[in-house]
């Protein structure tokens, strides 16, 4: 089938989308929209989190025909590439607390706590390793991260208040799931 | 300035990474390419009957299919031993091993025809007890035997094969379960036929000229032919060091003269490279009335599984650090490295010493039961310091502050309880270790640098070149750093290499800072000193009072300076036209081979030390572990960029929690069970604390700026210190990791 999708503003089109094919494939290999990761393709890590309609999901979760039609969001929209006064608050804030090291689980990471600042504007410690621990990352051990997550929340605050969550988070339900040995 | 050595300056690549723009080797396009994928074998030890792979070719879109008859030069590979077949001839070892690779134009394609070809087994029996496999009537993986490597250290009248009397003596039995790195980019790459019979790689590798060499040997092709890339590298750990992609990417690019990319999948990830050996650790420790160590007896057996890899190395380290940063006269420590037909096990971030440190460290807690002391005290008594020995022999001759972290560590609050379940019980556990950096045991490691320095539109520009591994760790900005520190210039930029130019050596045994660093700071050196002399010519006879002070002349914001930090000239107005350009090749000193009848050496470089405190809370009816605190405390020599380095800290600290609690690969006849992040878990930000991190900068004088290597320190002692204040909160021996709730409660 022939699917339309808005990413970042902008209209992507492609044919012959098969039953099996994801969001991410169609992302990444259809459009060349490589701000998205793929690490884990089960929906386990994180790394290809967008926002669908305003719902942050895993892309590789999403079978591409499911959006059709509607908006995805990705780290490319959040900010402008590059350096400098471009750069979203939440990015500002992992590039300064050194939250970003291998940086692959970054674009997925970013997404995921913008979304988590908009919900809880002012999160607790807690609060941000509940809300967050659907995106794993391998090389920060997450004291950065947190630390990046918490200082940006100043900043959201203002921009959070009349822009609440346009739906619940789709991975909410990891939220305070933290898992024991 | 905070870009010099002891600033934090932001990440070089940290906007790109950040804004979705950097790319990764799984980001790489190009024109007219197709995809391979791998068939693997679903047996851990066959042999090949038959390989049909007609099926295969027959479907539409598929370009290609290789088997081990198709490799023009040598089959196997290897970088220590070569002995693991790029493609699977006679037989399979290992659930998992390469049997076929399919080109195809899109990569559902190239997995689905993967899929049929048919492969006609004869399954045999796999040998999977490292221990049996050590037995001279145990079936053979290679003809050679099983045993891979086996290293001897004894020390004191252990050479004589006799141990002193200790009126307390401890025994143990510990088990280490196998861990994967899980960097989070997996395998991937991207190979581009150069139109003239070579080829040219990008893959994400820990070291683009060993890649090279290996590559060049199994396509038949003079090493200049292969120029190896480093494509973006999403973490790495040790687990680039071997091939994956490599050799069938450039294989098929060359037969069919366009461009393959191959991305592994995450399952596939999980077969694709080597694991955390495996080990059984058998000690005994024979200590005074006091608790100060007379003897100890360790035994080691690492699963090595179907191939070498960098096994006889990790062996090397196991038996190395088999005591651990503790003043031992006698000791016979012996570690083998087995051949299974388990997984093959290889290079991960510790290398060797994370094993024995969970059997050591655990050791001393059982020590300091016997005897009734403290778990801290037994370790202080005992504890290495400068001018002390190793088992090797090799008197440590900077700085070795075990007493010094521990203590720290000690004085931290341990934080309140906030339950009063009587089933929630809090232990508090401490771990120390001790790690060479850099290669070991004679090997002469060497690490080349370019720097440049010239003048553009009116103002000074360095620039530094080096094939310097960038896996996350942050050596782009060290380069920048020392650079800037040295010739004191504003822009600096800084530039990879391929392998058209001289290695830097590989992102592994902690070196690259101490190395790569090395070699741009020898670069930097010699550019001073033109610089100097170039001053020195110019200002002569008019600033005669400094031209015997030329020894106190510095470089500072684009200028000479005088030894009060005063401007003499200007590096723009100084050079003109003039480019200084110098090439630099750093060694490190000189390292002996282990004698191999007692194991006694200066093997090792250098080494670092670091300590781990743990607070858990353990649930006494699940068996569920929540780990409350974490610190680590660790002597870094200098720290160049300490945000940087906090950040290694917390993370190698995070993965060694991962070890003790929850992360085995876990394989049972030879069948890999859990080859997904479903399956196998690692530490999500809810599992772990924040970690508390304590630097200390003990500069070891033999070390370009007192840098001592950092990376693996953190990922060692954590497992043991947490596996500690389990011991600690439930009585439990706690002799195996990761630690199960079976260990911790008796359900039946």
């Amino acid at each position: 089938m022939r699917i339309s999708v808005t990413v970042d503003g902008k209209t992507h089109s492609a044919e012959d989308v098969w039953a099996g094919e994801s969001l991410l494939r169609l992302l990444r290999d259809r459009w060349g929209l490589t701000g998205v990761k793929n690490a884990c393709e089960q929906g386990e890590c994180g790394s290809c989190t967008v926002r669908l309609d305003g719902v942050l999901v895993n892309a590789c979760l999403v079978p591409a025909m499911q959006a059709d039609d509607r908006e995805v969001g990705t780290v490319a929209g959040l900010g402008a590439a590059g350096d400098g006064p471009g750069l979203h608050p939440v990015q500002r804030a992992f590039l300064e607390a050194g939250a970003v090291q291998c940086g692959f689980c970054s674009p997925g990471m970013v997404m995921a706590a913008e979304d988590l600042l908009r919900r809880i504007p002012d999160p607790t410690e807690a609060e941000v390793r509940a809300e967050l621990a659907g995106n794993l990352c391998r090389c920060t051990g997450y004291q950065a991260i947190v630390d990046a997550v918490r200082s940006a929340a100043g900043g959201d605050r203002d921009r959070a208040k009349g822009d609440r969550a346009k739906g619940d988070c789709a991975k909410g339900d990891r939220a305070g799931e933290g898992r024991l040995s | 300035m905070n870009d010099v050595i002891g600033g934090s300056p932001r990440r070089a690549d940290g906007a790109a990474k950040i804004s979705g723009v950097f790319e990764y080797s799984s980001d790489l396009v190009c024109d007219g390419m197709v995809w391979a994928a791998t068939l693997r074998s679903p047996h851990a030890h066959a042999r090949i009957l038959a390989i049909d792979t007609e099926p295969a070719r027959k479907l539409a879109g598929v370009r290609d299919v290789i088997t081990h008859e198709d490799i023009p030069g040598r089959k196997l590979y290897g970088q220590m031993m070569v002995d693991q077949p790029v493609l699977a001839g006679d037989v399979v070892r290992y659930h998992g091993e390469p049997v076929a690779v399919v080109a195809a134009e899109d990569p559902e394609t190239a997995r689905l025809a993967a899929e049929l070809i048919r492969v006609d087994y004869e399954v045999l029996t796999p040998v999977t007890d490292p221990v049996a496999a050590t037995a001279p009537d145990s079936p053979a993986v290679h003809p050679g035997g099983n045993v891979l490597a086996r290293k001897v250290i004894r020390r004191g009248s252990a050479q004589n094969g006799e141990f002193p009397q200790a009126a307390v003596v401890v025994r143990g039995e510990y088990t280490v379960g196998m861990q994967d790195h899980v960097f989070l980019g997996t395998e991937s790459g991207l190979a581009v036929p150069d139109g003239d019979g070579g080829v040219r790689l990008h893959v994400a590798t820990q070291w683009p000229h060993v890649d090279q060499e290996q590559v060049a040997a199994s396509l038949g092709l003079d090493s200049d032919q292969v120029v190896v890339s480093m494509a973006g590298v999403g973490g790495a750990f040790g687990g680039r060091e071997d091939l994956s992609v490599h050799i069938p990417a450039c294989l098929i690019a060359l037969r069919l003269g366009r461009p393959v990319k191959m991305v592994y999948s995450r399952t596939e990830s999980f077969f694709g490279h080597v694991h955390r050996h495996p080990a059984v650790l058998r000690y005994e420790h024979g200590a005074d009335p006091d608790g100060r160590l007379v003897y100890v007896k360790a035994e080691i057996f690492l699963d090595g599984g179907a191939y070498a890899s960098s096994s006889p190395a990790i062996a090397g380290n196991a038996a190395t650090h088999a005591v651990g940063p503790y003043a031992v006269p006698h000791v016979h420590a012996e570690a083998v490295a087995v051949y299974t037909n388990n997984p093959p096990c290889g290079a991960m971030r510790g290398f060797g010493t994370v094993q024995p440190c969970f059997g050591f460290e655990s050791q001393m807690d059982r020590l300091a039961e016997a005897v009734g002391i403290d778990p801290v005290e037994i370790r202080l008594r005992n504890a290495l310091s400068e001018g002390g020995s190793l088992p090797t022999g090799q008197v440590l001759d900077s700085a070795a502050p075990v007493a010094e972290l521990l203590t720290r560590l000690r004085a931290l609050p341990v934080p309140e309880r906030t339950s009063d379940d009587p089933a929630i019980v809090r232990g508090v556990g401490y771990a120390s270790c001790l790690k060479n950096a850099m290669f070991s045991e004679g090997f002469d490691d060497h690490s080349t640098a370019n720097v440049r320095l010239r003048v553009v539109g009116g103002a000074p520009v360095a620039t530094v070149t080096s094939a310097a591994a960038e896996v996350g760790q942050g050596v782009l900005g060290v380069k920048r750093q020392i650079v800037r520190t040295e010739l004191g210039v504003a822009e600096v930029e800084v530039v990879g290499a391929d392998t058209r130019f001289p290695s830097a050596g590989p992102a592994s045994a902690s070196r690259q800072t101490y190395m790569v660093g090395g070699a741009v700071r020898a670069a930097c050196l010699e550019v001073r000193e033109e610089v100097f002399a170039l001053a020195r010519a110019r200002l002569g006879g008019s600033l005669a009072e400094h031209r015997d002070l030329a020894e106190h002349w510095d470089l500072a914001e684009d200028s000479v300076v005088d030894a009060a930090g005063e401007p003499l000239i200007g590096l723009a107005e100084l050079l003109g036209e003039t480019v200084i350009d110098r090439t630099s090749r750093f060694h490190h000193r000189t390292t002996e081979p282990l004698d191999p009848v007692n194991g006694q050496g200066d093997s090792a470089v250098t080494f670092g030390f670091a300590a781990h405190r743990a607070v858990v809370d353990v649930d006494l009816e699940l068996g569920l572990v929540q780990v409350v605190e974490l610190a680590i405390a660790q002597d870094v020599g200098r720290a160049v960029n300490p945000l940087a380095l906090r950040g290694q800290l917390a993370g190698g600290t995070v993965q060694g929690v991962g070890l003790a609690l929850m992360e085995e690969l876990q394989v049972a006849d030879g069948q890999v069970l859990n080859p997904s992040l479903s399956g196998y878990l690692i530490p999500t930000m809810a599992d772990v604390p924040s970690v508390n991190v304590d630097l200390l900068e003990l500069a070891d004088p033999h070390a370009p700026y007192g840098i001592r290597g950092i990376g693996e320190l953190p990922a060692i002692s954590s497992t043991a210190a947490v596996a500690a204040a389990v011991r600690a909160a439930t009585g439990r021996a706690v002799s195996r990791v990761p630690i199960r709730p079976e260990d911790l409660v008796d359900f039946s």
